[in-house]
């Protein structure tokens, strides 16, 4: 369990994040939703305990997250994290030598899947398929909780459809997956719970199918209805 | 597939298994896929997969058997039940909607009639 406490960070006198508090629960599948800049990718390095928060904690099985649950946490940034001469196996082995959880066996089954030569060097790579190495990298560490920053971006339908399949068969009862994303056509019928995040505040969490249920709303709908002023209201 | 707003999604996997059967895609009797390959199958949350499986095993449609997986059940008039309450779904659907436009009984009976 990740819970989120009361957490906020700012930078240089600019606040990122304001008192973000949240639970995630192991077996789900969470977005965390938002326009860009509105502090995603702050949380999540938070998370990863890449960095400090100004104020409140987020604490991994009741214990503060820092150096010692960077072995449950898998963080997947934006930027890419492969030196270019690398060829993909290289990449596995480089994994499997900074990473206990590396699953060499895991690694070359989502390569295969996602149809990843492993002879192919990094700097050759589209920008799908970077994307698709980073899923890879990342999905084939035997972690806890997965924090992927924004793995749709940039890509075509096909690495879409292969990294949303790899995401899908990664989720056991035991896992958690959050998925951070500017856009929500893609996620909305993989994640069971979305986390609306606006100016650094939490303006809503909600439940996919009780929001169709309840309010006969789509994500993309609720989406639009948070961050367009004069969005969603027109019923 | 493509996802409707205003129905939860794991209604609108259990209706396209539904229609499997009805059609004889399915038969009945025959294993389904599992949570997972039906999550995968329709993209969709595992968790939603499940609840799909758990909402047609109560309306008695599938089965789950400890350790072997979900069957469809092996009913011979399953089939006819199944796709009677799918054309009542319609009807009522179609019915409430002409309505609303303010068509009468008989005047939806009769642009019926025309439309073969």
């Amino acid at each position: 369990m990740l819970e989120s406490r009361n957490v906020s960070k700012s930078f240089y006198g600019k606040t990122v994040l304001n008192g973000v508090t949240f639970t995630l629960e192991p077996g789900k599948i969470y977005a965390l939703l938002g326009p860009n800049g509105s502090g995603k990718t702050t949380w999540m390095k938070l998370a990863a305990s890449l960095m400090k928060p100004s104020a409140g904690e987020i604490l991994y099985n009741g214990e503060s997250v820092g150096v010692q649950t960077r072995a449950d946490i898998a963080y997947m940034s934006t930027e890419p994290f492969f030196y270019s001469w690398m060829t993909i196996a290289d990449v596995g082995k480089y994994y499997a030598d900074f990473f206990d959880d590396f699953d060499p066996d895991r690694f070359r089954t989502l390569l295969s899947k996602m149809e990843l030569p492993q002879n192919l060097k990094v700097r050759t790579l589209s920008s799908g398929m970077a994307a698709k190495l980073k899923i890879a990298a990342t999905m084939a560490r035997k972690a806890k909780i997965y924090l992927l920053d924004e793995p749709f971006n940039g890509i075509d339908l096909i690495a879409r459809d292969q990294i949303t399949e790899s995401i899908i068969t990664s989720l056991s009862p035991e896992v958690t997956l959050v998925l951070s994303s500017h856009l929500v056509e893609e996620l909305e019928s993989i994640v069971d719970t979305s986390i609306f995040i606006k100016d650094g505040n939490i303006v809503s969490i909600c439940d996919i199918e009780d929001l169709r249920t309840t309010e006969g709303k789509s994500l993309a709908e609720k989406y639009r209805e948070i961050y367009f002023a004069n969005g969603g209201n027109e019923k | 597939m493509k996802f409707e707003a205003t129905a939860p999604i794991y209604l609108q996997v259990g209706d396209a298994i539904k229609k499997d059967i009805v059609t004889g895609r399915v038969k009945p009797g025959e294993k389904l896929p599992s949570a997972r390959e039906l999550a995968i199958q329709y993209t969709i949350n595992p968790n939603t997969a499940a609840r799909v499986y758990r909402n047609l095993e109560q309306e008695g449609i599938c089965a789950t058997r400890r350790g072997m997986g979900t069957y469809v059940v092996e009913d011979s008039k399953l089939i006819g039940k199944v796709r009677m309450e799918m054309a009542q779904h319609l009807v009522l659907h179609f019915v409430s909607n002409m309505k609303e436009l303010g068509f009468s009984g008989e005047e939806i009976r009769d642009l019926i009639k025309e439309e073969k």
